[in-house]
């Protein structure tokens, strides 16, 4: 069985320590912000800026583990390392698939948002 | 106004490019009722660091413009800043981060994804430290003299010692015992505290701090803890203002038809630990040693050379010429094995007690 997109427990432990009304507030500003995360991605690619790369990938990284998105968060994780260590040759496969993901995440915690 | 003598809510300054974050710190902190102020990134954090006061700032590493590093680097070396405790933000798989942050002065660190339970915890013991620190702060600022006290603010609160050169003072009033019997008790504190003040003005005057005061005696440093090489020299005029500021006390109190004093003086220099000693709840700066034992037992010795001021040698190779010195040769000294050379410090329109 494959992991799944999100893991709820997290979502779950967010909301009973704050509010579900909170959960979905971090939600939506995760997912505003993540689609300039994923262009910067891109963007820093292009121009070899290792660093932005790097923090990029940090954040997306740190947002997806906040929200349950294991699976996300750790291919975001790759891409940071990747971005760490300065040669960003080959990463453009990642990032893509990283977009992909994303597109998986934003539904899950949607529809995790509706049924809450 | 809380009335248990703790911190209340915390003026907190949150530092991260993440929003999600920035939301998650505030969330909880806001519920604890802090004052939150957010800076996106390390130039942010500064500028408004630089503007008003914060009680804590919780910082992320991984920045754009200015990173967690560059911010604590800047703060350590800011005398404004520096005593501002930081808390580092941080991914769990960052662990070294974290490390050398903690190197860099910062004061614990909270991993991500953030732990409510733990957050509050970690601010409210900072904020109770800050607040002791600010206490403590105060506190010295109120009893210490001004050289101590800025010594202690800019090195810490570090108990540890020190060898420095310096000169050691003791000095008392003579006979005091009999005089406090000849008075009442109103005239005798009083008399102790026109003393001490006048004692005060005359050692302050030359740079000289006093570090303990017993009964009608008392103790001075001259050379610590602000170096100074002049300290021989500072300790002998200091002490011959002494002696004449008592001297004119006298005239005020034959005037009067009360009571005088009269003062021994004895001054040693050379090597000594200073330091604090006590605990970290109370502690005074001091300084021990075989000079600032030399130093106690001349002052002793004035009565047996019949002179108010007596100093070692080492004291007398370190002054000008523009000082009088009666050299009374080898003399055995209380608690001293083998005679000590002494010399007196002479003194105009005045006759020692013997």
């Amino acid at each position: 069985m494959p992991d799944p997109v999100i893991d709820r427990a997290t979502l779950d432990t967010l909301a009973s320590t704050t509010d579900k009304e909170f959960v979905g507030e971090l939600i939506d500003t995760f997912l505003e912000d993540a689609p300039s995360l994923l262009d910067s991605l891109m963007t820093t690619l292009a121009a070899q800026d290792a660093e932005g790369f790097r923090r990029a990938a940090h954040s997306l990284k740190s947002n997806g583990a906040s929200l349950g998105a294991m699976s996300f968060s750790a291919s975001a994780k790759e891409l940071e390392m990747i971005g760490k260590a300065g040669d960003l040759s080959g990463a453009e496969a990642m990032v893509e698939s990283l977009r992909a993901e994303f597109e998986q995440v934003t539904q899950a915690l949607k529809d995790y948002k509706h049924e809450a | 106004m809380r009335h248990d003598g703790k911190p209340g809510p915390g003026r907190l300054l949150v530092v991260d490019d993440n929003k999600v974050n920035r939301l998650l710190l505030a969330r909880g902190l806001q519920e604890q009722g802090h004052t939150i102020t957010f800076a996106e990134n390390g130039r942010e954090a500064l500028e408004v660091m630089r503007r008003q006061a914060f009680d804590l700032v919780l910082l992320d590493i991984l920045m754009p413009e200015l990173d967690g590093y560059q911010v604590l680097e800047q703060l350590t070396t800011d005398p404004d800043l520096r005593d501002i405790p930081v808390i580092v933000v941080s991914a769990m798989d960052e662990l070294d981060s974290v490390v050398k942050c903690i190197e860099m002065g910062a004061e614990d660190y909270l991993s991500k994804p953030l732990n409510p339970v733990l957050l509050k915890a970690r601010i409210g013991a900072c904020l109770e430290k800050k607040w002791l620190r600010d206490q403590q702060r105060e506190l010295i600022r109120k009893f210490a003299t001004s050289e101590v006290a800025d010594e202690l603010l800019s090195t810490g609160f570090s108990l540890g010692g020190k060898f420095v050169e310096a000169s050691a003072m003791f000095s008392d009033i003579r006979s005091f015992t009999t005089i406090a019997e000849l008075q009442s008790p109103e005239d005798t504190i009083e008399l102790l505290n026109t003393y001490y003040t006048l004692m005060f003005d005359a050692i302050s005057g030359q740079a000289g701090v006093v570090n303990q005061m017993v009964g009608d005696g008392l103790m001075a440093i001259f050379g610590a803890p602000v170096p100074n090489p002049d300290h021989a020299e500072n300790a002998v005029r200091a002490a011959l203002e002494m002696v004449e500021l008592v001297d004119l006390f006298n005239q005020q109190q034959a005037a009067e038809n009360k009571v005088q004093i009269q003062i021994g003086v004895g001054i040693a220099s050379g090597r000594v630990i200073a330091g604090y000693t006590g605990t970290q709840q109370r502690a005074t700066y001091t300084c021990v040693g075989d000079t600032v034992n030399l130093a106690a037992r001349l002052e002793s010795h004035t009565k047996v050379a019949g002179q108010p001021i007596l100093v070692d040698e080492n004291t007398h190779s370190h002054l000008s010429e523009a000082i009088k010195v009666e050299d009374l040769g080898p003399m055995q000294i209380k608690g001293k094995k083998e005679a000590v050379r002494v010399f007196a410090i002479p003194i105009r329109h005045l006759n020692p007690e013997a």
